[in-house]
């Protein structure tokens, strides 16, 4: 069952853990546009990926404020540091850590860190 | 009546002069600095059932010996070489002493007392085959159940899939062992940052409910002081935006049982149940760096606390295994285990498609435990894998702080 790929005009499949939460992880690729078949508390929620969101990303089920919390698992896991909108891509570039002070700076594709410099 | 209780999960096992059981009957040789690596790497290559550790440091500390003698003494060793250049601090001969205490045999030598290299390598492969037949005739065979059982849990290399499939089979599989009589441990407090309530909630006693608030104090003290958290590019790369993320994931890996208490490195759990492991350091002047320097530390210290087993979970994929205890592999990432399957023992992604449930695939994996107790090879041990890493490190044990300067 190849319940992991996703092409375009197919769902996505994608878990919200808990109630509280405002974020799903995607279970497969979401093209920008491809509808979500979401799983979990809010199943049925009428959900749209806004941007490419991989496998294991996150994807926002409403709109999120700036500085207001991102829940995932019942547990804030940090601030939105801009507003949100549904369906979009929820990661470094619009979420930080409330302790680590590195978090943001990092590659948003390849998780790399970008201010120790290996050249 | 035993059928019932341990649920036709019995196979035989090695009882230890000191009342523990093992799953395996390895020889261990240890290296007491650097400079004897790759002596100590010389006694034990080719041997399958000879591992190898070792400590890099030649000032000594408390903390690796007490690491050391705790690896000694596992319950899946039968037998200790020491091996020491001869200019360190750390004494082989008091480490083989204390081994020896437990009622295993142990030799150790210093190289620079038997000339070079090759003569070296020739003495302990001598050594190493009188203590395998001493280890050998010491050896009683016993039946062993999931309650004899200590299970040690790691993840590492998490992704999203990692909270929401892998680490859940593991803490369900948790449950299971605890309800079975058995003993499990996780680790990794450095990433339970945010969850301090939820780990005291979980607390089976007042006394436990103090250990596990103090530990995430200290933890989130040091992780502040050192500026380190324990996430890194793969985790990002695999779809977690922030140590709090990674946390709750990686926290899903106790289950749903009460928590015993914390027990520190190198500390056996006094009673079964589940417990955590705190591996942070204590405050001290040196510090000593980094919190998790690696997921094969980690596996070190719940090794040390006796854990026959250790589960590791990986969403991206790893390819360690661990000396003395065999290491079970498992993704929740169903893409990993097609393209890793030869270092993979456990595929919990089939939770993620709806082809198992939570519960099934948690006994599943207690199937393969008691495979791979029973003597079956996991994967990395196939493939040879004897990874190992003790650092230095600080933790108050006043009990133990002589440790074993000569």
């Amino acid at each position: 069952m190849e319940w992991y790929t996703c092409c375009m005009g197919m769902k996505t499949a994608a878990f919200q853990v808990n109630a509280a939460d405002n974020v799903a992880t995607l279970l497969g690729v979401a093209e920008p546009g491809a509808a979500i078949e979401l799983l979990g508390p809010l199943a049925g929620l009428e959900l749209k990926a806004r941007d490419r969101i991989a496998m294991g990303h996150k994807i926002a089920l409403r709109t999120i404020g700036t500085g207001d919390a991102i829940t995932k698992f019942g547990v804030v896991i940090g601030l939105a540091i801009r507003t949100i909108e549904p369906g979009e891509w929820i990661h470094l570039h619009n979420c930080h850590s409330l302790l680590d002070e590195r978090s943001g700076s990092f590659d948003l594709y390849t998780g790399a860190p970008r201010e120790n410099d290996h050249a | 009546m035993p059928e019932l209780e341990s649920g036709g999960r019995e196979w035989t096992g090695f009882l230890r002069k000191d009342g523990r059981k093992g799953i395996r009957n390895h020889i261990l040789v240890i290296y007491t600095v650097e400079c004897a690596s790759f002596v100590a790497h010389a006694i034990g290559h080719a041997e399958p059932d000879v591992h190898v550790i070792g400590f890099p440091g030649c000032y000594d500390n408390d903390y690796a010996i007490r690491l050391m003698v705790a690896l000694g003494t596992h319950p899946n060793v039968g037998g200790v070489l020491t091996v020491g250049l001869g200019c360190e601090y750390t004494q082989p001969s008091r480490l083989a002493d204390a081994v020896r205490q437990s009622g295993r045999p142990a030799e150790s030598f210093f190289i620079q007392e038997n000339g070079g290299t090759e003569s070296s390598v020739a003495l302990g492969r001598k050594l190493v085959g009188q203590l395998r037949a001493q280890s050998e005739a010491d050896a009683v065979r016993v039946p062993m159940t999931l309650a004899d059982l200590t299970i040690g849990a790691e993840c590492g290399g998490s992704d999203g899939t990692s909270g929401l499939a892998g680490n859940p089979v593991v803490g369900r599989a948790y449950d299971f062992l605890v309800e079975r009589g058995g003993t499990a441990i996780f680790e990794e407090v450095v990433e339970m940052i945010g969850l301090r309530e939820l780990m005291v909630a979980r607390a089976a006693s007042p006394e436990a409910a103090q250990e596990l608030g103090a530990c995430y104090d200290k933890m989130l003290a040091y992780c502040r002081a050192v500026r380190q958290y324990s996430v890194a590019p793969g985790n990002f790369a695999g779809g977690l935006t922030t140590i709090e993320e990674k946390s709750m994931g990686a926290f899903a890996k106790g289950g749903s049982k009460p928590i015993e208490g914390v027990i520190r490195v190198a500390e056996p759990p006094p009673h079964p149940g589940l417990w955590i492991l705190d591996s942070v350091p204590d405050t001290h002047f040196m510090q000593f760096g980094y919190t998790n320097p690696n997921d094969t530390e980690g596996i070190m210290d719940l090794v040390a606390t006796g854990a026959q087993i250790v589960l590791f979970i990986t969403g991206r994929g790893s390819v360690i295994g661990s000396a003395i205890s065999p290491l079970i592999k498992i993704t929740g990432n169903t893409e990993t285990y097609r393209k890793m399957t030869g270092d993979m023992d456990f595929n919990a992604g089939r939770v993620l498609s709806g082809e198992v449930t939570l519960d099934q695939a948690a006994e599943e994996l207690l199937d393969l435990v008691v495979a791979v107790a029973g003597g079956e090879p996991s994967k990395p041990e196939r493939l040879g894998h004897r990874e190992y890493f003790l650092m230095y490190k600080h933790q108050d044990v006043p009990a133990l702080e002589a440790g074993c300067r000569a």
